[in-house]
């Protein structure tokens, strides 16, 4: 394997019903991102790939991703690639591309406009089309199924869902990128009327609108790029099956072996950004990876508070390599969902000097 | 088996707010008062018309300036279409061609009519016909057709 280190960030602040469209989301933030890179002589022509994350459907424009081509300032021609997922599945597709040799550098970036259309409803057309999408399972809607499924089965409680959220939006006090924020007390949250029975708004991720992106580098070129790189140690990513019958609502198991083979096990973790837009979603992902109280969680807020679709996964990963790159820590994991009720899990485990 | 599921219809509808953005909304408020607008890239200089979204390709940056573009240009080529399909609305054979508008160094697509067909070549100057101004909305599709100029000699750089 390569070494590969994550050796710059740039996040645009979360916003909602944002007049720009979806590529002028963008352009302050890749330009932020190489400005950044200025003092090491860095320009974007030194970029050997780039893989972009977002999702169509939020646009409602087919091929609406193609014109954020635009915003990387494509001349002389580039190699560009695009998931339809979370940028943080993009960042898995040029890790792979690093690994295999056809590059030494990459530009990850994701961006979505969730205020766009009826993000809710817009995402049950993820679901099996002939079956399930009909019903319109909206994403609130499943996740509540999998928060009363995990109450009766006691994995969760409405009181741990609750300081969950009481938590994130503590946290999120100190990240100005972040769209909800303030001090919360665990019983009035609970005093709460339920928006979507079991869950009560404070159990929801926030519509959000928003971009961001990370460079990658192999080790020759970290060093020339990078006072502190953040070294991506392990990285995984496994899928649970898509109809929600036939799998354990429950559990995320998905979830525990992408985290085992990332190797988070292998030594003390300081953090963990995980990408869970739901309260009993975190402590699931909480109990699949095995972190302790120890384990600092979602510094950031997490999706909690601020949730851009395709761009809140990818957020995880520069959340938590912002803190190891500051020294505020130095060895975390970045994980990130994709998919009704936790379907697909990537799990990284990142680390700054060894 | 006749009783067999063979098709399905599934009718999916979601409604979107589009939002054309900082750097297109001159560019369509414009077209809605008969004018053509388009952006200057404050790097590279190029006249986008139409504006691409208020980004340039080329820098990567949000576009500067509106500037407004003839109603004249070159077509820089074009194609005779004689294929008919379901939907056609206009009656074949039709030229599609690019043309540059003066002022503009993006070409843009549009309808040649007003010459026979096997009259139009690259390097003509043609003008933009308007629909009456009470139909214009903030489209292109106020624009009908381009016509013949009839001042080939008269092209800028052809």
């Amino acid at each position: 394997m390569r070494d590969v280190a994550i050796v710059a960030t740039a996040q645009a602040k979360s916003t909602v019903n944002s007049t720009l469209t979806t590529p002028e989301l963008l352009v302050p933030v890749i330009t932020s991102l190489f400005e950044g890179l200025a003092s090491k002589g860095v320009e974007r022509t030194d970029i050997d790939f780039w893989c972009h994350g977002s999702c169509d459907y939020l646009t409602g424009q087919p091929f609406s991703f193609v014109a954020a081509v635009d915003v990387l300032g494509a001349w002389p021609p580039i190699v560009e690639s695009h998931v339809e997922a979370d940028g943080a599945f993009a960042l898995y597709e040029a890790w792979i591309k690093i690994q295999t040799g056809q590059a030494e550098t990459a530009v990850v970036f994701a961006n979505g406009k969730s205020s766009s259309g009826p993000v809710d409803r817009i995402l049950a057309l993820q679901h099996d089309p002939y079956t399930e999408a009909p019903l319109w399972p909206t994403m609130t809607a499943t996740a509540g199924m999998q928060a009363r499924a995990a109450l009766d089965a006691g994995v969760v409680t409405e009181r741990a869902m609750a300081e969950v959220a009481a938590r994130s939006q503590r946290s999120a006090m100190s990240n100005p990128n972040a769209l909800l924020r303030g001090e919360h007390d665990v019983d009035e949250l609970l005093a709460q009327p339920y928006a979507n029975a079991p869950l009560r708004t404070h159990d929801c991720p926030p519509v959000t609108d928003g971009a961001n992106a990370i460079v990658l580098a192999t080790a020759d070129a970290a060093a020339k790029w990078c006072d502190r790189p953040v070294w991506i140690r392990g990285i995984d990513h496994r899928i649970d099956t898509q109809r929600l019958g036939a799998r354990s609502l429950t559990t995320s198991a998905s979830t525990a072996i992408a985290a085992d083979k990332a190797g988070a096990g292998n030594g003390k973790l300081d953090l963990a950004e995980l990408h869970a837009p739901f309260t009993h979603q975190e402590l699931m992902l909480r109990s699949a990876i095995g972190l302790d109280e120890s384990v600092d969680i979602n510094p950031s807020g997490g999706a909690l508070c601020a949730n851009p679709q395709m761009a809140a996964g990818l957020a995880r990963f520069i959340e938590a390599a912002d803190r190891i790159a500051n020294g505020s820590a130095n060895r975390g994991l970045a994980h990130a969902t994709s998919g009704p009720c936790l379907q697909q899990n990537l799990v990284a485990v990142l680390e700054g000097a060894s | 088996m006749s009783d067999d599921v063979l098709r399905l219809r599934q009718p999916i509808e979601v409604t979107y707010t589009w939002s054309a953005g900082p750097g297109s909304s001159g560019h369509m408020q414009a077209l809605s008062e008969g004018r053509l607008v388009g952006k200057r890239c404050p790097v590279c200089e190029q006249v986008y018309f139409p504006p691409r979204g208020g980004i340039c390709p080329r820098d990567g940056v949000f576009l500067g300036d509106d500037v407004e573009v003839g109603q004249t240009g070159t077509i820089t080529t074009f194609c005779i279409v004689n294929v008919p399909f379901l939907g056609q609305e206009i009656e074949i054979p039709y030229v599609a061609a690019s043309i540059m508008l003066d002022g503009s160094d993006l070409a843009v697509q549009h309808l040649i009519q007003g010459c026979p067909a096997d009259e139009v070549h690259v390097g003509m100057r043609v003008t933009a016909v308007w629909k009456p101004a009470e139909e214009w909305s903030t489209t292109l599709a106020n624009i009908t057709h381009f016509a013949p100029a009839g001042n080939d000699e008269e092209a800028s750089d052809a």
